[in-house]
Parts: C-alpha cells; structure tokens; sequence
C-alpha cells in the first residue's frame, strides 16, 4: 500500500479501499450563472500543500467522508464525517516536494 | 554526445539578466522547445526558469511513447503534426533521438472496446492518419509473443495499428533542445526557482525568483504537474488535478517485441526499448498528489497484468521503479494560449500525455507569442473551453495509452 486512510466507521485502511472524491468546496446556487458552474465543475486548487477533499470507502462501509492530507507527502492529518469544521493550517502553498 | 549535454545538466547558470521579453517558467521539453522555436521566430531576450536541473520534471521521466491516432479531430490534427516534427527532429537538433516508429497496438479485450477502436480508425483515416483495425492473424504477425490464446480472463480480440506510434530517446530531446536554444541565444537558468509573479492592473511585470527579481512582459507557464501552483500566483485556478504516474523498467532482454502494447482493459502497456529493456506503465495514481515516491500496488498491478499479454516474461527481474506528476485535465486535453492575465500564457494539462506534444506546442506557443494571434490549430485546446462547454474529450484514447 501507499498509505492508510482511516475511514471515521471503519478506522484505518488502505488508501485503495477509497475512492478520491476531488477537492471539497462551496457549490454554486442552482440559479448561478454558467461561468459560476463552470469554475465550480472544472477549476480546482489542487494544492502543493494541506487540502481537504472527498473520498468514498468503496470496499468499506460505501460512505463519503472528508480528509486533510498533506498532498506533497500524503501524510494524512485528520478524517471525519463532512464538513470538516476549522481551517485548513496556514503557509500552504507551493513548497519542496516529497 | 554527452559532453555538451552534461555541462547543461549541471547547468552553472550565467547571473540573471534584470528584464527579459519573454520568461518561460519550467525547463522541460515544452519550455525548452518554445524558447528554441522563440529563437527561430527572431524573439531575443528568452530566458528558461527551472527550480532544478532542466529536465528534471516529467520530460525525463515518461515513458516516451509517440503517436497520433487520438480520437477527436482536434486531437488528432495536433498530435500528427507533433509526429511529423520529431520525424525530422534528430536533423534539426542535430543530436540522434533515437525515434524508433516500431509501431503501435491498442488492444481491445471486449466488443465494446472493438467498436470504441473503429471510432478511433475512421477518425484517423479521414485526417490522414495511419490507423486501422486489425484481428487475430495480423496481430500474431506483428507481436507473436502476445498471448492471443483464450488463456487469460480478458482474450485479446482485436487491435488498433498505427505503424507510425513509437518511442524516443526522451533525455535525447530535452537536451537537444537545451543545447541549440542556447545556442541561439536563449538564457537557460536551472536552480532558479519561481516564488511568485508580479501582476500590475491585470498584467504581467515580472517574476520574484530564489535568485532575485526579473521583469518579463510575457510568462509563460510551463510547468505541467505544479501549473496550479504557478497559476496560483497570479490568482488564477485551473481546471488540472495533479496526480502521480509511475513507471518501471526490466532488465534487458534480446530483442522480441517490436511495437508498443497497450491494454486499457488490463491498464498496463508494455515496449521494449532499443537496449532491451522492457517499460511498463500503468494509468495514475488513483488519487491528487504531488509526491514523486512509486508505489508497491503499482509494481505488483503492473507486473501481474504485463504477464497476462506476455506470459513468457515470467521470472524477468525488474531493474528500478519510478514516478513522476500529471497536471490531468478533465477531458484529456492539453490547454494552450491566454489566459485572463495580461501576458500570462499557459502551455499546461499535459496530463500522462504531453512529451510527444512537445514539438508541436513549441512551435505553437512561439507562434503565438511572437505574432500575438492564436494559431487555429491550437485555439480549440483554450482555456476558454471550460466555461464554453466545448471540451475535447481524450480519455477514451488517452487514460492508459500515453
Ligand atoms: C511515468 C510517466 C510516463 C509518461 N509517459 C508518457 C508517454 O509515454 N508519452 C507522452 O507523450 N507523455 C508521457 N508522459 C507525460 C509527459 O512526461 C509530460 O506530459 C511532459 O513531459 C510534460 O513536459 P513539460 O515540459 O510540460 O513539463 P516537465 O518536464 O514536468 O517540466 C516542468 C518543469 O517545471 C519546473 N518547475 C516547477 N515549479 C517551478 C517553479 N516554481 N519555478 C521554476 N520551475 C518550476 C520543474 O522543475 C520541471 O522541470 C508520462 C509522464 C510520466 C510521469
Ligand atoms: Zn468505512
């Protein structure tokens, strides 16, 4: 395995018994213009740093969660049912890669 | 060969100029081949930012598989006229890239896979492009070690063919590259990293680098798996997920493969190279990352699905393992051209596909810069498109063929 996840039902597994469900943010209202769905379908982050996003327990319990993950080196820092309260930790950009 | 290109590897570069006309921010094949082609268009004053060594980013690290049998029209017309430049490249470059045009197998395990294949063929075939469908006999006759048997749990049932598909020499043409952009001119500055980009009234003044500030009234981003991180520094969000490919390599064997195999079914491709060896890859990584470390499921997946093509290479000792990061786009697409940042270009979303691009939007993207149109051949792939609802869907030939 690459790294464990731990799932908030099932505890930690093997990051292949998830699905990754993409970086969590704000959905747009159903009346928001075509430009607001197209930053929200398309345009992401994609951090070199912490991000929260969704991931699915496919092989588990098939629920969908959120994690923070360090994504230069998959250091997973906390999970739990959505949304994840707080904020993400600060100095998070670009950086040295794992 | 070596000489010249090792000085460029170390890359002691010369002190940074305080201006520049153009900045071009990551020196892989795509950074590299727009300056050159800058060079040839007459556009002095090109300088290459790399945050280590040039080549250092996926350019030497794929799999250097070359081909144009893609499936939109767009796509294919790209990616032919790539093919048609690195025919000439050894030439041009003066350095031998080793193109070896060995042929190319897309397999097809399923009906639907077969009927997803002709869709490809007819495509090529209109525009021009060597590409057709073939069954059992051909097959047998173009790679006889494959398993064609109903051994295994996905039979082989057909093919897509497209003799011109092959492999290079991919540090060949990075530093081909280097070196004759160099030669015309163009200041090539390794261990330079970009920390941030100064933007005055919705435009572009320069970059703030790890070895001071250089004014630039066009950058351009070319920096594939980090672009969100250089887009981020003049505000702007992409529509790129970065994900991890990884790679591994044999020890060699005398020659017996010809062309290069894929399996979309199986996600694995295989080819043997010009010293024997045989490369293995897979899709990515199934999750958004920028760490650079392989991975044990992706040796074991790799290896056990290799054996179901070719059963003979059962006990073959793989050599090294490697990975490298992918700016995917939603569709599989490259996105090329302005951006809503005055002289804040991009040349990003080259996802596992873009080394064999690297001509072809070189040429391009110095086209556009020097004469500020957008060339038709690559205005369809603008960012633009995201927000238009015209993307241009790739995955069907892209996600495991790269
Ligand atoms: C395992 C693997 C297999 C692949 N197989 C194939 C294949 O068979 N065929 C194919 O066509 N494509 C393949 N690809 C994809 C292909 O390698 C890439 O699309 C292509 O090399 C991208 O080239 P580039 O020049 O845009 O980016 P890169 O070569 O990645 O260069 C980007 C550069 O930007 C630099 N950079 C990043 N941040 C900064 C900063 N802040 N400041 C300064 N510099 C910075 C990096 O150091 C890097 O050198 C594969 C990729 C991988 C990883
Ligand atoms: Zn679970």
């Amino acid at each position: 395995m690459s790294f464990l996840l731990s799932c908030p039902l099932c505890g930690p597994r093997d990051v292949y018994e998830f699905r990754f469900g993409g970086e969590a943010q704000a959905r747009p209202t159903p009346g928001a213009d075509q430009r607001s769905w197209g930053e929200y379908l398309y345009m992401r982050t994609n951090v070199s740093g912490v991000e929260r996003a969704w991931w699915f327990h496919r092989a588990g319990c098939r629920r969908w969660f959120q994690a923070e993950r360090d994504t230069r080196t998959n250091t997973v820092i906390r999970t739990g049912w959505a949304p994840l309260g707080g904020n993400l930790p600060s100095g998070n950009s670009s950086g040295s890669d794992g | 060969m070596i000489g010249p290109l090792r000085r460029l590897r170390m890359g002691v570069a010369k002190s940074l100029k305080p201006s520049y006309d153009v900045v071009i921010i990551g020196g892989g094949s795509h950074g590299l081949a727009t300056a050159y082609e800058l060079s040839k268009l007459g556009v002095k004053n090109v300088a290459v930012l790399d945050r280590s060594y040039l080549g250092s980013g996926a350019s030497t690290r794929n799999t250097a598989i070359i081909r144009s049998n893609y499936r939109t029209a767009q796509g294919v017309a790209f990616y032919d006229e790539s093919v048609k430049l690195y025919e000439r490249m050894s030439v041009e470059l003066g350095l031998n890239v080793l193109f070896s045009q060995h042929g190319h197998l897309t397999l097809a395990h399923t009906e639907l896979a077969i009927a997803g294949l002709r869709v490809r063929a007819e495509t090529n075939q209109l525009l021009g492009v060597d590409s057709r469908v073939i069954f059992h006999d051909e097959i047998r006759r173009i790679a006889p070690a494959l398993d064609l048997s109903s051994r295994p749990r996905f039979p082989i049932q057909a093919a897509l063919f497209h003799p011109p598909g092959g492999i290079i020499r991919h540090d060949a043409v990075v530093w081909g590259y280097a070196r004759r952009a160099q030669e015309r001119g163009v200041d090539l500055h390794p261990y330079t990293d970009v920390t941030g980009i100064d933007v005055v009234e919705g435009r572009v003044t320069g970059v703030q680098t790890s070895r001071g500030p250089v004014r630039a009234g066009i950058v351009v981003n070319a920096t594939a798996g980090w672009a969100s991180t250089i887009a981020q520094m003049v505000g702007l969000r992409l529509p790129i997920v970065t994900h991890p490919l990884q790679a591994l390599v044999t020890e060699p064997l005398k020659p017996f493969l010809d062309p290069v195999l894929v399996s979309a079914t199986l996600h694995v491709y295989v080819n043997q190279t010009d010293r024997g060896e045989l490369v293995i890859g897979a899709e990515i990584d199934p999750y958004a990352s920028y760490s650079m470390r392989s991975t044990l499921p992706f040796l074991e997946t790799s290896a056990s699905h290799a054996l179901e093509l070719l059963p003979a290479i059962a006990g073959v000792k793989v050599l090294r393992q490697w990975a490298g990061i992918c700016d995917m786009t939603p569709d599989y697409s490259p996105i090329m051209g302005i951006t809503p940042v005055g002289g804040f270009l991009v040349d990003v979303g080259w996802g596992t596909y873009g080394f064999k691009a690297a001509p072809v939007s070189g040429k391009r993207m110095a086209e556009l810069i020097a004469t500020g149109r957008v060339p038709d051949l690559i205005a369809p792939f603008a960012l633009e498109r995201f927000y238009t609802d015209s993307l241009i869907g790739e995955k069907a030939a892209a996600a495991v063929s790269h």
